[in-house]
């Protein structure tokens, strides 16, 4: 679903942020990518999701060459993609379920079926009941899980999320990951960074460790 | 063809969205465009009404020769008789000096002047049509029989009519001027109300963008707030022109009292009144492309 080959990337005038950087990951796993902070973990979310492109080598996702996509083809690679952005970016002058709606606007939905969408994927992360809320009355945990449901009500195949248990305390973060094993129980493909070695230590899953750009460690979850 | 429909319902609906979340400066916006269109399209009407004037006056023209008042009855046979002949003129009608007193103590407010003048003030004349209506032919006929004994004044009629028509001509010009200047007025009015949307909405753009959302989705509903803006401002445009018709109408009516005329000035015909809605819609989504094809590219997601 996912494959690196060879990636390395360079931002303008930087060094080298990901380098050599090759692995692959089938449907239906769940896979952390671990590393110190500037390890290149966001760099490597964003070359998935097409928002920035490799320098060299190159990303496959659903079996499409990302760096050579067009631009007018982008959006289409997006909507297949769930994404869960380190600084989730809601929209915090719209209701909880207006920013669970947003995606569904671009898909060819009439507005009660996207409603329906939206209300299940609200349900989905518990969070129904705060949907005329601003993302701002909600808890740290509450706003991330919003952003979960935004990321799901496409019913995207992959789910990408950067460092989803960040400042949550741990009963939080608890919530979160359950969420993400529920996806991927019913197979979805799910892809979590994360600075938390001990999280990812306790569920024993596969995980991608970064070290200064390099894929230090690919550490399969049988072997835990 | 179902999901092109719902696709552009609901740009629409997100442009009426945003007009609706500012409504004074939409209101503002609507009325600057108004008042710059109302310019140009009063002006047209006006014109329109002037024009009308100018086309019901004959502009056929008509050449009258004034005998002096000294002139012998002889004279005046002799040159009705040479004028007859002249095979240049398509029609000549005498109009003896009684009759033409006759017909001004017949006619209007100025009747009772007349009626109280002792002596006949009024020459014999003949009213010519030549064949030929260019105006230097005219000219060469006048100056012909100017020199002619007996006659005092050679007068073309038909001369403040076309001297109007001409004007007329280039104030229309003057117009179609202004109207081009307030154009691009109306073009640099959408562009910075669109460019000020793009740049407020930003961070949504940019979310929209993340999140799956095409080049078309995004610039749509702004296309719309352009046309929505410009159409508004035809209908403002519209209300104040055909207001200060009316206000003018009652001017022009009294005025034309005192003349014992009457006349009525005529509002924008409704195709012109949906030329002028068409216009600034097409003028607002024009603005709306500029604005949209520079800030819109600038707002990338990273
Ligand atoms: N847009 C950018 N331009 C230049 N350098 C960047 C940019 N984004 C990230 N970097 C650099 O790339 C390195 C890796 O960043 P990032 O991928 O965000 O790491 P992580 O998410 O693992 O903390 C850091 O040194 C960071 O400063
Ligand atoms: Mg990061």
């Amino acid at each position: 679903m996912i494959g690196f080959s060879s990636v390395a990337k360079r931002y303008p005038g930087g060094l080298e942020v990901l380098r050599d950087v090759s692995f692959s990951i089938g449907a239906g796993e769940l896979v952390f990518v671990t590393g110190h902070s500037g390890a290149g973990k966001t760099t490597l979310f964003k070359l998935i999701a097409a928002i920035e492109r490799a320098t060299s080598g190159t990303v496959l996702v659903n079996g499409q060459n990302v760096g050579a996509l067009k631009r007018t083809a982008i959006p289409y690679l997006r909507r297949n993609l769930g994404l869960v952005f380190q600084d989730q970016k809601l929209l915090y002058d719209r209701s909880v379920f207006e920013n669970v709606m947003l995606p569904l606007a671009f898909s060819d939905f009439s507005v009660r079926e996207a409603a329906r969408r939206a209300r299940a994927a609200l349900d989905k992360v518990e969070l129904l009941a705060r949907e005329r809320a601003r993302p701002i009355q909600l808890s740290g945990g509450e706003q991330q899980r919003l952003a979960i449901a935004r990321a799901v009500v496409n019913r995207p195949a992959i789910l990408i999320a950067d460092e989803p248990t960040a400042n949550l305390d741990a009963a939080s973060a608890e919530r979160i990951i359950e969420l993400f094993l529920s996806f991927n129980q019913v197979g979805v493909t799910v892809l979590i960074a994360t600075h938390d070695e001990r999280l990812v230590a306790r569920l024993g899953r596969r995980t991608l460790r970064l070290e200064q750009g390099r894929l230090a460690e690919d550490i399969a979850g049988a072997a835990r | 063809m179902i999901a092109w429909f719902r696709q552009h319902g609901r740009a629409l609906a997100a442009a009426v969205a945003k007009v609706r979340a500012q409504p004074m400066t939409s209101a503002l916006s609507a009325l600057v465009i108004g008042i710059a269109l109302a310019l140009p399209a009063g002006g047209y009407a006006l014109l329109s009404n002037l024009s009308g004037i100018a086309q019901r006056t004959s502009i056929e023209p008509q050449l009258s020769l004034f005998m002096s008042t000294e002139a012998k009855a002889a004279e005046t046979e002799a040159l009705g008789k040479r004028l007859r002949a002249d095979p240049r003129l398509a029609a000549v009608r005498f109009v003896p000096r009684n009759e033409a007193l006759a017909a001004l103590r017949r006619t209007g407010a100025l009747a009772e002047v007349f009626a109280a003048l002792e002596h006949n003030p009024l020459p014999d004349a003949f009213v010519l049509r030549p064949r030929d209506a260019a105006p230097d032919a005219l000219d060469a006929l006048a100056g012909e029989y100017r020199r002619l004994p007996g006659i005092a004044h050679a007068q073309i009629d038909s001369d403040w009519a076309r001297r109007l028509a001409a004007l007329i001509r280039l104030a229309r010009s003057g117009i179609f001027l202004l109207g081009a200047l307030l154009g691009i007025g109306l073009v640099a009015v959408t562009f910075n109300t669109i460019r000020m949307q793009i740049l407020t909405q930003r961070e949504e753009i940019e979310v929209a963008k993340l999140l799956g959302a095409t080049d078309g989705f995004i610039r749509r509903p702004f296309f719309y707030l352009g046309v929505v803006q410009g159409l508004a401002g035809s209908v403002v445009a519209l209300s104040i022109v055909s207001l200060s018709l009316a206000v003018l109408d009652r001017a022009v009516q009294s005025l034309a009292a005192t003349y014992d005329a009457s006349f009525q000035l005529s509002h924008l015909a409704p195709a012109d009144a949906a030329a002028v809605a068409a216009l600034a819609g097409f003028l607002g989504w024009l603005g709306a492309c500029l604005s949209v094809s520079i800030y819109l590219r600038q707002i990338e997601p990273s």
